[in-house]
């Protein structure tokens, strides 16, 4: 037989070590959606399903409302008229003011889901810092970091969120980012918590002991160490807190807080206007309005818990695959005879 | 038939509990053919692919192997102790009953007063929020409830003076003791119920030299005090050397050779049994040894003899076929290099050449 | 595959300059007491995890620390690299106290000692590919301009410690490697940066048998081909014997035995060392269990026993090794443990008053109970010492005597051991102390 030719070994160039990288937050994606099964699956599913139509609403809402948020007339100059029933003209009837409920519904979404996203970022960005140096740095840092996180998680969340937006208002005026900021007071210890709590038993493991036997500094060992470590049960906080932000912006709108009806259109101030009117038997200004906030944090919800029965290892149900073992065949048969 | 002198030469003198019954005449476990298999993504894992022996009474069989024999999934297999999703064939016969096909309520039953386990880490089994006085009173009361208040502090005492353990610590909790002690307690505990039979996994692997000895001295003192069988499973041969009457090696869910702990080690049949007793650094140890390779992949073993890709001495037809169990002198051994030599095919005792076998992955 | 140890000329092995000296080091560490002991007040104890030890490094031998759980070994591994602050003493290394040197001109010295860890499994960063771990270190110590002088070093580092073909590994996660890989990716970030001092914290205790050769084969090389020193930390003896130079044996955060390994291992002079040795399990089946181990266990270091540490354990311990009223109890605990729960039953009333005992007493009050005479207890005693005369503790006692209403036992004073030097070896135990030696 003739010696097969093995090729010579080349030195091949391996693949940019970024685009693997990037491959691999991909992958850590998709999955939670691959492996998720039963009940889990159907709630990841659905929730992503309603979310994702939501945000769509919102990410569209100038193509999908037909009128603006604080338009009472046609182009042309027609008043719409108060209180119209839902029909051809209006979907979702009109409001005592005469604004068309369906466009308020769709600039509602966007409303939401802005301030939401922006209030997210923020207090994931506070949250997480905070946490990781005060789990840490320790000692006086962290006790006091402590202190002022557990006086906020105290506080009952709408009032909190109510006296920083009122605060904010002076400032800063009666827009998407005064609720945002005020949202984000309400929800950052949660995340401080979490993330400084996996800081302080992830600081304990050799690897980070490793970090610093190599000389790395605090910074370092804090951002390449730590970081990438400690925030594995974030993206099922942050989903829950979204829905739970949805409600409290509403409630905030609700008392007349956070947006001002001048800035954008808002589902709580909606519903507050919608409270004389159900008396009067008018239902379409209330219920649209009301279902629409019920919707996203019910897809919100359900994400969230999706992702907890999925992606936490705690409560992680893996799935059984069935194994069948086959009967021996004689000529595997390996045993003496007995 | 297993030779019956090949078990252990010590004079045994029988200490019976009342559950135990009359003393049986043949093996407290015979166990053929038994394979435990698991469900995964890229196919059934054959963490337990045919193992057979036996177990007599009063006498210490070592299962050892190293991380991924599946000399752990076996142990807990014997007690019903896998998690959800393993399947188990084969036959395990404890007494009447086969440890196998027998319902959960029946092994239940028979966990205690006839099945004793030891895990490698006590503290999962001591109850932190318990007094030691407390785990026996419970173990005692579950299984044996016709005993006095007075009766059960006398046989808690008795189990823990045999130990080492003085009555001073008898309303001690688990946190109280080290590490040693409450391995010792762990083992009282096993054994306060007189069972016919213990799995102990890795019993010392968590401890310090010293006590691991103690340990060791204790369990070797016990065989010839009780009529326990014990299966001691490790991956440290020189305690199997201690403490053991008979051993069993593990490679990749098979037992490769068995047989008396003397006979094995001065003189080891297997292949797979000689490298490992010349990789183990002892302090007689002159020059560094090590197997080439890896463990096998358990979900596509290789085909024919598992340890063939890794065998200094493979030939051809270790990849072709499964070796028969042959016995040589009081041991049992899978090799061809023993085989029926009838059954292998003409050029079969050719050397494996490495090229056909594969890239081997290395460790 | 064989590697025997080469017979290295005995002048290379031995000889070397002083790479780094330890003068009285000692690491003490404050126990945090429990929440409602913090309320009340009280200070906590106060665990002397190493507690003064003094050795010479020598550049180019391998210096093994040896010794069970609590003996202070890990400790005093990490202290020589900074990563632990010595309480009192010196580590002296380049001229410089490292033990005193602020946290960031210890950072640039890290580059010269490094470590490798016991446990592969946690000493990589589970979320960095192999190529990131391992080159971090340059990164951090500015040895590399750009990521391609970073690239390759590592490969180079991966050639050298066999994770070959390096390209495949470079973009490897921790999880997708075997517990033999990751050890050598733990020794190659070690390496990379060119140290002088390498600790090695049991690096082997964690993989398979046929496993372990292999990575100490290959420290063995790295060794030669990069001149390091090595300390190598393990409880286990029969891998010390055939990697280490020379050996410290350590029990409770001192050195009980220090010297060559070959004169360490055939002639061991510490009762500790004895032990140790015979314990080893030996898979000769031919050797048998040892009968005479010491009794007891490690006791707790935040309450050391007087004296010598090993001294409750010890099958020749005599007067000066540091009796207390605690040996006293655990002498009456064994007594139980042999006579049964009569015995306990009746004679534990009796010595109630040792349960409490604090550490360090050379003499021991037992008030006699209430309806008890001190009669009874000498008889105690004596029938005690009777049933096991041989039990190190009487060659302690100096006497026994009823004093108003109790009875007092008195014990010889205790003294510290000092190392002693015998032949080349270091030994700290009386029974080599010409001043305090037993009558032959």
């Amino acid at each position: 037989m003739a010696t097969p030719t093995v090729p010579p070994p080349t030195l091949v160039v391996a693949p940019t070590t970024g685009r693997t990288r990037l491959r691999r937050v991909l992958r850590g994606i998709v999955r939670p959606l691959r492996e998720s099964h039963g009940v889990a699956r159907f709630m990841l599913v659905t929730g992503l399903a309603v979310t994702l139509l939501m945000v769509g609403l919102a990410a569209f809402a100038p193509v999908v409302a037909p009128y603006g948020f604080n338009q009472v007339a046609d182009a042309d100059g027609t008043r719409f008229g108060n209180h119209v029933p839902p029909g051809a003209d209006h979907w979702f009837g009109t409001s005592v003011q005469g604004l068309d409920v369906f466009s308020r519904v769709v600039w509602g979404a966007r409303t939401a889901v802005a301030v939401v996203l922006l209030a997210l970022a923020f207090s994931l960005f506070i949250g997480v810092l905070l946490g990781i140096v005060a789990g840490f740095v320790g000692r006086w840092l962290d006790r006091a970091l402590v202190l002022v996180m557990d006086a906020l998680y105290a506080l009952p969340a709408l009032l909190l969120a109510i006296v920083v937006a009122f605060l904010l208002s002076e400032y800063v005026g009666g827009g998407v980012t005064t609720a945002a900021l005020a949202i984000t007071a309400v929800y950052v210890p949660q995340y401080f918590r979490v993330v400084r709590a996996a800081t302080v038993s992830a600081k304990e493991q050799t690897y980070v002991e490793a970090a610093r036997a190599m000389g790395a500094g605090p910074v370092t060992i804090m951002s390449r160490y730590l970081l990438g470590n400690v925030v594995h049960s974030v993206p099922v906080i942050a989903t829950l807190n979204a829905a739970d932000a949805i409600l409290t912006l509403a409630g905030l709108g609700f008392l007349g807080y956070g947006i001002q009806p001048t800035e954008a259109a808002e589902w709580g101030y909606d519903l507050q206007r919608a409270i004389s009117d159900a008396g009067a038997g008018i239902w379409w200004t209330g219920l649209f309005p009301g279902a629409a906030i019920v919707l996203l944090v019910l897809g919100l919800t359900l994400v969230g818990e999706g992702l907890n029965e999925t992606t936490n290892p705690a409560i992680r149900v893996r799935r059984l695959l069935p194994v069948t073992i086959p009967r021996r065949l004689p000529e595997q048969d390996g045993e003496e005879t007995r | 038939m297993t030779d019956p002198s090949s078990r252990s030469r010590v004079e045994v003198r029988p200490v019976r509990g009342p559950a135990a019954g009359p003393p049986p005449s043949g093996p407290v476990l015979t166990v053929r053919d038994l394979r435990v298999w698991y469900g995964t993504e890229s196919g059934p894992v054959r963490a337990v692919d045919g193992v057979s022996f036996e177990l007599w009474p009063g006498e210490t069989l070592g299962l050892v192997g190293e991380s991924g024999c599946g000399k752990s999934t076996l142990g807990r297999g014997l007690l019903g102790l896998l998690p959800a999703g393993a399947k188990v064939a084969g036959s395990a016969r404890y007494r009447d009953t086969d440890l196998v096909t027998a319902k959960p309520r029946e092994i239940r039953a028979l966990r205690g007063p006839h099945l004793g386990l030891i895990f490698q880490e006590p503290l999962t089994r001591l109850n932190p929020l318990l007094r030691i006085s407390d785990h026996f009173e419970e173990a005692l009361r579950a299984h044996e409830p016709d005993l006095s208040d007075e009766e059960i502090r006398r046989r808690a005492l008795e189990a823990l003076r045999s130990m080492g353990i003085p009555p001073t610590r008898y309303r001690a909790y688990p946190h109280e003791f080290s590490g040693g002690m409450r391995q010792r307690i762990m083992i009282a505990l096993a054994l306060v119920l007189r069972p016919s039979f213990v799995v102990a996994d890795e019993p010392t692997t968590a401890l310090d030299v010293l006590v691991e000895a103690q340990i060791i001295r204790i369990l070797a003192d016990l065989r010839r005090n009780y009529d326990t069988a014990l299966l001691f499973i490790t991956h440290n041969l020189g305690i199997v050397a201690e403490a053991c009457d008979r051993v069993a090696v593990m490679y990749a869910g098979r037992i490769v050779e068995q047989g008396p702990v003397r006979d094995v080690f001065a003189r080891p049949q297997h292949p797979y049994t000689r490298e490992l007793l010349r990789s183990t650094i002892s302090l007689s140890t002159t020059g560094l040894h090590y197997i080439p390779g890896a463990p096998p992949d358990l979900v596509q073993p290789p085909s024919g003899c598992r340890f063939h890709p890794r065998c200094p001495q493979a030939m051809r037809v270790c990849r072709e076929r499964f070796p028969r169990a042959t016995t040589v002198g009081e041991q049992r051994v899978e090799c061809w290099l023993h085989g029926p030599r009838e059954l292998i095919p003409d050029g079969g005792d050719e050397p494996l050449v490495r090229e056909e076998a594969g890239v081997v992955d290395e460790s | 595959m064989s590697t025997s140890r080469e017979a290295l000329p005995v002048a290379e092995r031995v000889a070397g300059d002083t790479l780094m000296e330890l003068r009285d080091v000692e690491v003490h560490f404050q126990l945090r007491t429990s929440a409602l002991a913090r309320l009340i007040g009280g200070a906590g104890a106060t665990v002397k995890a190493v507690d003064g030890v003094n050795l010479t490094l020598r550049r180019g031998e391998v210096l093994g620390l040896v010794g069970e759980s609590g003996s202070g070994k890990t400790t005093l591994g990490r202290a020589l690299l900074g990563l632990v602050r010595p309480t009192s003493g010196a580590i002296r290394y380049a001229g410089q106290d490292i033990g005193r040197l602020p946290e960031r001109k210890l950072r640039r010295l890290r580059r010269k000692l490094q470590m490798v860890f016991q446990d592969p499994h946690a000493a990589l960063n589970p979320s960095m590919d192999l190529q990131t771990a391992i080159g971090h270190p340059l990164r951090i110590q500015k040895l590399v301009r750009n990521r391609a002088e970073e690239r390759a070093r590592v490969v180079e580092a991966l050639e050298r410690v066999g994770l070959t073909p390096p390209e495949q590994f470079l973009t490897k996660l921790p999880a997708e490697l075997s517990g033999g890989q990751k050890q050598r990716a733990v020794i190659a970030r070690a390496i990379i940066c060119g140290p002088e001092l390498l600790v090695a914290d049991e690096p082997i205790s964690m993989l398979d048998m046929s496993v372990r050769a292999r990575v100490l084969e290959l420290m063995l090389e790295l060794k030669r081909d990069m001149d390091l020193t090595y300390v190598y930390i393990t409880h286990d003896l029969a891998t010390a014997k055939f990697f280490c130079d020379r050996v410290a044996i350590m029990y409770l955060g001192r050195v009980v035995e220090v010297g060559p390994t070959d004169q360490i291992f055939s002639d061991p002079k510490h009762p500790y060392t004895r032990a140790l040795l015979a314990a080893v399990p030996d898979p000769d089946p031919e050797r048998q269990v040892p009968r005479d181990l010491p009794r007891g266990e490690i006791p707790d270091a935040a309450a050391p026993p007087h004296g010598c540490a090993f001294h409750p354990r010890c099958p020749k311990a005599f007067a000066p090794c540091g009796w207390e009223a605690r040996d006293l109890r655990a002498m009456f605990e064994r007594r139980w443990v042999r006579l049964g729960e009569e015995a306990y039953a009746e004679e534990a009333p009796l010595v109630s008053a040792l349960d409490g005992v604090d550490p360090g007493q050379e003499e021991a009050r037992l008030p006699v109970p209430s309806g008890r005479t001190a009669e009874e207890l000498v008889r105690l005693f004596d029938a005690a010492r009777q049933e096991a005369p041989d039990d190190p503790i009487w060659r302690g006692v100096a006497r026994v005597a009823a004093e108003d209403g109790a009875v007092v036992v008195r014990f010889h004073t205790g003294v510290d051991p000092a190392p002693v030097p015998v032949d080349q070896v270091s030994v700290a135990c009386h029974l080599y102390d010409p001043r305090l030696r037993p009558p032959a």
